[in-house]
C-alpha cells in the first residue's frame, strides 16, 4: 500500500485542488473535501499516503529569496570528475547555504559542468564566497567552475497537473 | 510588508514551517500551540507573507517524478535583442514551471514539468519550433540530500 504510487480519479481532483496552494482557511482540508466531494478525513488519509510515498515532498511554505533580502541567487556549476560526483554532491549538499544540489549531464563542448549547487546570499560577494567554501571541499576535484547568477524570474508557478 | 518589518512570529512561520504542515482537521491549532499564540494568527501570518509576495507559495509541494511525471532543467542561448519575444514564447508552455534570466551564453534556464516522462521530449522539441532555437536538456542524474534551512 505505502509501495503504491497510482493515482486514482480522487487523488488526481486533490492534486489539483491543492497544487496551486492550501485553501486560506481554518480548516482547509474540511475546504478541499467539499470542492472534491469526499469526506475530510479522506482527503487527510490521501495526502498523508502521498505524503509517505513522495508524491507530495512536503507541505509547508515556500519562502521567496528575492523578497526576503536574499538578492543574489547564484547557480554554482562545477565540473568535477564523473566517478567523484556522487561523493562531492553529498558534501556539498551537507553545506548549509546550498538549497539543491544535483548531479545533471554536460553537453560538451560546449558545457562542460556536471554538479550544479544553488547559492543564496545578501549580496553577489557573500554568493561568491559561498563559491569559494566549495572550491575548497572539492579542491583539486574542482576542474572548472562558474556561478550564474539570476538577474530575472521570468516564471514562477510550480508544478501544474493539467485538468 | 517588507522583510525589514518581520517580526519573531513571521520568523519562525518562515524558519519552521518549510515542510510539516499538519494533515488534521484542525491544523492550526496545532500551530498555534507550537508557535504559542492563537491558531488564526498562524493563518492571517501565512495569508499576509502571501499577499506581500514574501512568501511564493503556500501546501502541499508534489513530485512531478513520482507521480509519474517528467521533470527537467533546461537551458537556451538566446539573443538578447529577442529575449522578451523568446520569454514569452517558452513561458506560453504550461509545462515552464519555473524560468530564470541568468548570466551566461546559455541565458534562460527553466523546469519543464510534464504528467508523463515522454512529454519531456516532445515539449523541448515544440519548444525548438515555436523559437528556432536549441533547447540544452539537462535532466537530474542524481540529487543530494539538502537541509531546509533559511535564515529571516
Amino acid at each position: 500500500m505505502t509501495k503504491d504510487n497510482r493515482l486514482d480519479e480522487i487523488d488526481r481532483k486533490i492534486i489539483l485542488a491543492t497544487q496551486g496552494g492550501l485553501p486560506l482557511t481554518m480548516r482547509p482540508y474540511d475546504t478541499v473535501a467539499k470542492e472534491v466531494g469526499v469526506s475530510a478525513s479522506d482527503v487527510i488519509g490521501r495526502m498523508e499516503r502521498m505524503l509517505r510515498n513522495g508524491i507530495i515532498r512536503r507541505i509547508g511554505v515556500v519562502p521567496n529569496h528575492y523578497a526576503l533580502g536574499y538578492k543574489a541567487n547564484g547557480m554554482t556549476v562545477w565540473d568535477v570528475p564523473d566517478e567523484k560526483v556522487s561523493e562531492l554532491g553529498q558534501k556539498i549538499g551537507a553545506l548549509d547555504f546550498v538549497s539543491h544540489c544535483y548531479h545533471r549531464p554536460r553537453h560538451l563542448p560546449d558545457w562542460p559542468y556536471n554538479l550544479f549547487c544553488m547559492v543564496h546570499g545578501r549580496d553577489r560577494e557573500s554568493a561568491e564566497r559561498h563559491a569559494q567554501d566549495i572550491d575548497a571541499v572539492l579542491g583539486d576535484d574542482n576542474r572548472g567552475h562558474l556561478i550564474l547568477f539570476s538577474t530575472r524570474i521570468l516564471k514562477k508557478t510550480g508544478l501544474r497537473l493539467l485538468a | 510588508m517588507t522583510v525589514a518589518n518581520l517580526d519573531a512570529l513571521d520568523k519562525a512561520i518562515i524558519n519552521g514551517l518549510q515542510g510539516g504542515f499538519p494533515l488534521s482537521d484542525d491544523p492550526y491549532a496545532e500551530l498555534g500551540k507550537a508557535f504559542g499564540v492563537e491558531g488564526n494568527e498562524v493563518l492571517e501570518r501565512v495569508t499576509r507573507m502571501l499577499d506581500s509576495g514574501l512568501l511564493s507559495r503556500f501546501g502541499p509541494m508534489y513530485h512531478a517524478e513520482k507521480m509519474g511525471g517528467g521533470l527537467t532543467l533546461a537551458a537556451m542561448k538566446i539573443p538578447p535583442d529577442r529575449y522578451d519575444e523568446m520569454a514569452e514564447r517558452v513561458n506560453a508552455f504550461p509545462e515552464v514551471a519555473h524560468n530564470y534570466a541568468r548570466e551566461h551564453e546559455l541565458n534562460m534556464w527553466f523546469v519543464l514539468a510534464t504528467e508523463s516522462p515522454e512529454r519531456i521530449e516532445e515539449v523541448i522539441g515544440e519548444i525548438e519550433t515555436s523559437t528556432g532555437l536549441v533547447v540544452y536538456n539537462m535532466p537530474k542524474i542524481e540529487e543530494f540530500f539538502v537541509g531546509l534551512r533559511f535564515e529571516a
